[in-house]
């Protein structure tokens, strides 16, 4: 009978690159910046890392294909290095390897590094891919945000929201988002904006305007992780521990069958459940005590509210203009500025959000630091609404 | 004469939704060529851009034979003739991608009838003259064209897009086949070079004293004299002709009084190339009663003259739309940079995003051409979910029955939305990009491109029905890939 993770692996050291876009740098020195970083907080050297999860998604722009680009940037001494993809859930699959590696015993100290040089292709948003031989013969063309949108009709078909309301809902989102990620030296986007600006910018994909869009950026970030046991024995005093990893995907229903109705994700419900029962968590609205979550647009974020259980269904679009997950709401969200702010370099957008809950848990956030949190909570999801990858990750301190 | 009483018993029609107004065609030329304002008045269909000869022959074709389930409400369908001199494929059979997205029986004679304007009539009677020689029991002809012209000329005033199809059988006719006459002579009005883009054309008063003048009669004659039908009992009279009121005049050089000549649409629809005079004949069998006598001729290197006489069947297997309800469907387009947008008059900057490569796996499009061309899907026969694709394990949750699915089409069902988005980051050639998830009733969904849309008039459970479309262009290799999108009831 499995037993769940939790509190069986600690995170002995975490690092993150500036995102942004960086035209000075490629995914080398973004990779090299992240695990010199983690190496530091870990305090570990090269030599006593055992194994290695990478994760890159887009590997035409990034560095390829193989898990040999890691391993050459870090110079790592020839141990097993694994390059994961899952759509924009890739940084969260790393530390997964990393984690159960740790858990069984097969390492005691391991590697999950994500990357992504997303700012070489020329042009603004993610580039276009090639999915496959099949589904570009019948596959409706579109984008990231044209897919994602799709839950702002869907959204208020079902609960009968009017456009101006949705609207007015989401921009909140994105306003939260951009004061957070106006105290954050590394974020991406910097600058705070007000509302009337989200809601009169330029349309992306109806109804999603330009404030409603996270970031395309470069970035890396990094974990090292270890067994409690070992922390301790390293002196670590504050050490916080893994309590959930849940991972989600369609199986085809979404876009295939006509139970769903296109307002929410149904992978993101199923894996919150999964991950509050492994971290044994009763009552999610007042034990989790602040997330990040995949805002890669503002619509996503609203319905993510209710797919947590945090927000009950049809509630998220009052409780965001409530405040509820503002920095000083009762649960904070997005508090180092979100994919909104932060940035989406993609492959290391899952171990950025346990980055920032790392810190906050450990009462290293600067300015942005939170009272007390003990338990925070990823939600790092990829591909579209009807058909994705949804990972839930809680983190918290050990004991907790 | 025939062998059998042969005749047609199904017809129909497609007419593109957009209507190019002549008068802004006009204005947006008359600096270069001050004349062409005399031609800026009515309309012509355009095409959109997802649009193409074959794609309208498949509406066309559809309008002719509606059916909820295709596969086995045209399993009767014994051939298929394609007419068009604009085919998107000079070496890849038209007729059989036609036949595929009506989901036909793979078991029957395809082919492509081309190279002169009159080869939608010849066409036509090929196939008529094929059933009643027996050899086959009905048979499909669909004609269209989508005609390139250089910008600013008077076809690209005169010329519409648009397509008409026919089916022909020995049994339930609806217009008895009389006979048939061709003069055939090499008359070069125009031509078009292999590989040329656009026609070039000689003198108008020659191409209409000594070509339509003279050699329209002289098919027409002996078009009468083989059937020993008289002039006089002629009731409707068709030529397609861009000569204002020359079909008039060939009328009664011929016998037959002027009142008889059917309307060219040359007003509200241009002339559709090798589709015309079936485009004429369709519109002229929505109204005709029964007994009359419909005399049709296509001019083209010669011409063609066939005979029909209406018979009491007429009422039975109406179109579903017609010509009627195509004219009635549109949208006036005045803006004339977007037609030349649409018609790769103009090149515009697409931006990066265009730059992705469209190659088509081949042999993905062959093992999976039920699919992508019939829109066949599958329905569980253990738990009767109607799902597209078609895959081996049921999709229902609660069956997951393995290898239990049947061909299902979704082509002809009627569907509504359940989500959308009106994309402007996605590369478009008319943006935004409209799509969302399509739900059918009888099960079954899927994300699909929407078009033939207006922004602002799509919301969630509008009814859609699906269209058979050129999805994309790959300019490298000169392919195009087929699929079906939702277009608004």
């Amino acid at each position: 009978m499995a037993t769940g993770i939790k509190d069986k692996v600690a995170i002995l050291g975490m690092g993150c690159s500036k995102f942004g876009e960086l035209w000075d740098m490629g995914a080398e020195e973004l990779m090299v910046e992240a695990y010199l970083e983690a190496l530091g907080d870990a305090g570990v050297e090269t030599s006593q890392i055992q194994a290695a999860w990478f994760s890159t998604h887009i590997d035409e722009q990034s560095v390829g294909k193989g898990g040999t680009p890691l391993s050459v940037a870090l110079r790592l001494p020839n141990i097993s290095v694994t390059r994961v993809e899952n759509f924009c859930a890739s940084g969260s699959e790393a530390f997964r390897g990393a984690v159960y590696a740790v858990a069984a015993g097969a390492c005691d100290i391991a590697l999950a590094l994500g990357v992504e040089k997303l700012k070489d292709t020329g042009y603004g948003g993610l580039p276009t891919g090639q999915p496959g031989t099949l589904l570009p013969q019948w596959g409706a063309n579109g984008s990231a945000p044209g897919n994602f949108a799709q839950l702002a009709s869907a959204y208020r078909a079902k609960h009968g929201v009017s456009k101006e309301d949705l609207k007015r809902s989401i921009a909140h989102v994105s306003v939260k988002s951009h004061a957070n990620g106006a105290k954050n030296q590394k974020a991406h986007l910097q600058k705070p904006i007000t509302e009337d600006m989200a809601l009169n910018a330029p349309i992306i994909a109806e109804p999603l305007g330009l404030f409603d869009c996270c970031g395309v950026s470069d970035g890396a970030a990094c974990a090292i992780v270890t067994t409690p046991e070992i922390a301790r024995a390293m002196g670590k005093k504050e050490i916080i521990t893994v309590k959930a990893l849940q991972l989600a995907l369609s199986n085809g229903l979404e876009s295939t069958h006509n139970s769903w109705d296109g307002s929410y994700f149904h992978t993101a419900r199923i894996a919150a459940k999964r991950a509050y029962d492994e971290a044994g968590i009763k009552r999610p609205r007042e034990q989790v005590s602040m997330m990040e979550v995949h805002d890669c647009f503002s619509i996503t974020e609203l319905v993510t509210m209710e797919d947590l259980f945090i927000s009950e269904e049809g509630r998220a679009v009052y409780d965001v203009m409530d405040g509820y997950y503002d920095a000083d709401g009762k649960v904070p969200c997005q508090i180092d500025g979100g994919l909104k702010c932060f940035g989406h370099p993609i492959g290391a957008s899952g171990l950025r959000m346990l980055y920032e809950m790392y810190l906050q848990l450990q009462g290293r956030a600067g300015t942005r630091q939170l009272k007390n949190p003990n338990i925070g909570l990823t939600h790092n999801l990829g591909g579209s609404p009807s058909m994705n990858v949804c990972s839930v990750a809680i983190i918290g301190a050990h004991g907790a | 004469m025939t062998g059998h009483t042969v005749g047609i018993t199904n017809f129909g029609a497609y007419l593109p939704r957009l209507r190019l107004q002549r008068k802004a065609m006009a204005v947006a030329n008359a600096w270069f060529n001050p004349s062409i304002m005399g031609l800026g008045k009515g309309e012509r269909t355009m095409a959109n851009w997802d649009e193409d000869s074959v794609t309208m022959a498949v509406e066309a074709s559809r309008d002719a034979l509606p059916a909820k389930d295709p596969i086995a409400a045209r399993h009767h369908i014994g051939a298929v003739y394609f007419a068009s001199t604009t085919m998107p494929f000079a070496d890849r059979q038209n007729a059989g991608i036609l036949s595929s997205a009506l989901s036909l029986p793979e078991g029957i004679h395809t082919a492509d009838i081309t190279g002169s304007q009159r080869a939608g009539l010849s066409a036509l009677i090929f196939a008529l003259e094929k059933i009643a020689a027996g050899s086959t029991a009905s048979a499909l002809v669909a004609a269209a064209d989508r005609r390139s012209t250089r910008a600013g000329s008077a076809q690209e005033f005169q010329f519409g897009d648009g397509g008409a199809a026919f089916v022909v059988a020995r049994e339930n006719i609806a217009a008895r086949f009389l006979g048939s006459h061709s003069v055939s002579v090499d008359f070069i009005d125009h031509f078009r070079g292999a590989g040329e883009e656009y026609d070039y054309n000689w003198e108008e008063r020659w191409i209409r004293d000594e070509g339509y003048s003279r050699i329209v009669p002289r098919a027409v004659k002996g078009l009468l004299e083989k059937t020993g039908v008289a002039a006089s009992a002629i009731d409707h009279f068709i030529l397609p002709c861009t000569f204002a009121k020359l079909d008039q005049q060939i009328a009664v050089k011929s016998g037959i009084d002027a009142s008889k000549v059917r309307d060219n649409l040359s007003a509200s629809v241009g002339e559709c190339g090798t589709a015309h005079a079936l485009l004429m004949l369709a519109d002229a069998l929505e109204n005709a009663k029964p007994g009359q006598k419909i005399l049709v001729a296509a001019f083209g290197q010669g011409c063609d003259a066939a005979l029909f006489e209406v018979t009491a069947a007429i009422g039975k297997n109406r179109p579903q739309r017609g010509v009627k309800g195509f004219l009635a469907r549109r949208k006036e387009e005045t803006n004339y940079m977007k037609w030349l947008a649409f018609n790769g008059l103009v090149e515009m900057e697409k931006g990066m995003r265009a730059e992705k490569d469209n190659k088509t796996a081949l042999s993905v499009t062959y093992r999976k051409r039920d699919m992508l061309f019939g829109l066949v899907g599958g329905k569980c026969e253990k738990c009767g979910t109607a799902q597209f694709p078609r895959t081996r394990i049921c999709v229902n949750p609660n069956c997951g029955a393995v290898d239990e699915q049947k061909p299902f089409s979704f082509a002809e069902l009627t569907g509504k939305i359940l989500s959308w988005s009106a994309d402007y980051l996605t590369y478009s050639q008319d943006p935004p990009q409209h799509y969302g998830m399509v739900t059918f009733e009888e099960g079954g969904r899927f994300l699909a491109e929407f078009t033939d849309v207006d922004i602002g008039a799509i919301d969630t459970g509008a009814e859609m029905r699906m269209v058979f479309r050129v999805k994309d262009f790959d300019e490298k290799r000169g392919f195009r890939r087929y699929f079906w999108k939702a277009t608004p009831v």
